[in-house]
């Protein structure tokens, strides 16, 4: 029984004890130990485990799919913004959003053309009317935007100089091929050549198409020239325009021309520049509608359950093993250190449901997508916004899980 | 050279009128290398005596020193250090489920700055040869009887070279043969390394192996005995 003769440190412990003023406990194992201890806590029962990682995976997917469908909203909602080629823009005051837009006089597009930076302006009218899908001889209601073909307003996906020239004719109209199913098989129609329908009860040839695609305020679209669209939006006064679009002679400053022009006009129509026009719209869904509001608050369900899930795992972690926790304390362990375990276990938790999660948003976004006909897109922002609101999840369930170890006494081992 | 030197200790729980006074004035010294059992009834204060010396809880009233460190007025971060250099063995093992057994020791090590994770485990593994765990290193504790998980216990509160090991009723889990078995292999190896041990127990089976014996009443110690 002399097995551990050799290893036995020469010096009695007795014979170099310190002074109690001088003795202090060596640094504690870093962060290696205590992230081992926790990985092995929580392999050893696997059914724990799972459930405290389907929290994590819930919560993950919770939150990529409200974060993917409010993004996806602003992105789309915007799409018609981003693309109008002009350098200032007016619209009504009581505006709230361009496809329910309040239309304004033409006659302050003509008052704009008196600033010596303007060069050119141009309306746009813009209404929901209803499209009879050739096929199904079903109605759906679609945007239909009035352009003058000549001032190549919009930039949207495929809209070259032959699409503009075809529009030019009477009761033609541009469709778009990214809407919905739903309003009939255009591209195959067009394939043939071009083809008549019905919008809004008055006949009209299909004679190209554009891609713009679905958004929250439509699900598809389709662009008219100005004759074209008085003709089939029966009713609206061409006097009235919804958004006047402002190009500036090259070298204007358009800071100060929009602020020229927020002089020079009366004060029932807004001036934005390209950037404000597209904000102006963002904040509609964000704060008027509200479905930002919507959206942000199925982020913070997501985390608050994924944190009470997390969090009740740990805290009946620490319950279970109050024993072993004390027994480490009565050996010198420290409340630190224990802390550091719980914390690893957490963060344990967060990386490891965020990898499922995150492969399981992948898959919902490609469903997603081919449902709704409006893209979802994880970009590795995106991914990496949401890891982090995992992993502030995870040690927020875990600080307040730390609490329970207070209750971990040493002496009470001696009972 | 005393492991433990104890004078004029009081200890009280509780305060204002309510508070209960569990230990009267306590005098005790127990020289290093020595292996001191302590007995009484329950309520007698052994196990508060105990924690006291164990650094487990604060000193009110008195001196105790233990392994040269006056206990008396220390700080958190000074009895946590004391601990570092304390065996303990507790009545329930307390053992770590999810680490087998050699690992349950080497976290007695772990704290060691000095030795790395092949030392450690080397040491650990040593000393469960020394307990005559041999062929039970990578068992885990749910596959061990309790007499094995006690050995294991043992060989936790050694393995860092303890200059004093502190053991609460250890052979209460345990039945009689067994009990003294483990008892006595500890006292084997104590004595063996120049330990000292202080045993708080019941059982009369096991005061053989002692060689002192004191018993606590009230608080107080009353038969201080030679075995």
């Amino acid at each position: 029984m002399n097995e551990l003769a050799p290893l036995a440190r020469a010096s009695p412990v007795l014979a170099t004890a310190p002074a109690a003023a001088a003795i202090q406990p060596p640094p504690a194992p870093g962060l290696r130990l205590p992230f081992r201890l926790a990985w092995r806590q929580l392999r050893h029962e696997p059914a724990r485990l799972a459930a405290a990682l389907s929290g994590v995976v819930f919560a993950t997917l919770l939150i990529f799919m409200q974060i993917g469908f409010k993004n996806a909203l602003f992105d789309s909602a915007v799409l018609v913004q981003n693309s109008l080629r002009a350098d200032l823009f007016l619209m009504h005051r009581t505006t709230e959003a361009l496809w329910r837009s309040a239309s304004f006089p033409r006659a302050r597009l003509a008052q704009a053309l008196a600033l010596p930076e303007v060069e050119r302006v141009t309306p746009l009218y813009v209404a929901n009317v209803p499209w009879r899908n050739p096929e199904t001889g079903l109605n759906r209601t679609l945007l239909l935007f009035g352009v003058d073909p000549t001032a190549r307003l919009l930039g949207f996906y495929g809209l070259d100089d032959a699409a503009w020239d075809a529009i030019t004719r009477p009761d033609t109209i541009l469709f778009d091929e990214r809407g919905k199913p739903e309003f009939g098989p255009i591209r195959s129609l067009l394939a043939q050549g071009s083809f008549f329908g019905e919008l809004n009860r008055k006949r009209v040839e299909v004679v190209g198409t554009f891609g713009l695609g679905a958004t929250f305020s439509s699900e598809s679209n389709a662009i008219a020239s100005e004759t074209t669209f008085w003709r089939i939006a029966s009713g609206r006064n061409p006097a009235q325009v919804d958004v006047g679009a402002i190009m500036l002679k090259p070298g204007a400053d358009v800071a100060a021309t929009k602020r020229a022009l927020q002089a020079l006009l009366p004060d029932d129509v807004m001036v934005f520049t390209r950037a404000e026009i597209a904000q102006f719209e963002r904040d509609y869904w964000a704060k008027v509608a509200p479905i930002g509001f919507i959206f942000g608050l199925g982020v913070a369900i997501g985390l608050v359950v994924g944190c009470v899930i997390v969090y009740q795992i740990l805290f009946s972690d620490i319950s279970r093993h109050l024993g072993e926790y004390a027994t480490l304390k009565a050996m010198g362990y420290t409340n630190g250190y224990l802390a550091r375990v719980v914390m690893s276990a957490a963060l344990i938790l967060a990386a490891l449901g965020f990898i499922p999660g995150l492969v399981l948003s992948l898959g919902l976004y490609e469903i997603a997508t081919a449902q709704i006909f409006i893209p979802l897109h994880m970009t590795i922002p995106r991914a990496s916004f949401v890891f982090g609101l995992i992993f502030v999840m995870c040690v927020v369930s875990g600080l307040i899980a730390i609490r329970k170890l207070r209750d971990a006494d040493p002496a009470d081992m001696f009972r | 050279m005393n492991a433990v030197e104890i004078r004029g200790l009081s200890h009280r729980y509780g305060a204002g009128p309510t508070a209960l006074t569990v230990l009267h004035d306590l005098d005790l010294t127990i020289p290093a290398g020595e292996v001191v059992l302590l007995t009484g009834p329950s309520g007698s204060g052994k196990t508060t005596l105990l924690t006291l010396i164990g650094a487990l809880r604060a000193v009110q009233t008195g001196s105790c020193r233990v392994l040269g460190i006056e206990l008396s007025n220390a700080d958190e971060r000074t009895r946590v250090a004391l601990r570092r250099r304390i065996g303990f063995i507790f009545q329930h093992h307390n053992l770590l489920g999810f680490l087998s057994a050699r690992e349950n020791v080497a976290m007695a090590l772990e704290l060691d700055p000095d030795l790395d994770e092949a030392e450690r485990l080397a040491r650990a593994e040593a000393m469960l040869h020394a307990v005559g765990l041999a062929d039970k290193v990578d068992a885990y504790p749910a596959l061990l009887s309790g007499g094995q998980r006690q050995r294991v216990a043992i060989a936790r509160a050694l393995v860092h070279e303890p200059g004093l090991i502190l053991a609460d009723e250890p052979t209460a889990a345990l039945d009689s043969k067994t009990g003294h078995e483990t008892m006595a292999l500890l006292q084997h190896l104590a004595k063996e390394r120049g330990r000292t041990v202080f045993i708080v127990t019941h059982d009369p089976r096991i005061h053989d192996i002692a060689d002192r014996i004191v018993a606590m009443e009230d608080g107080q110690l009353v038969q201080p005995a030679t075995h």
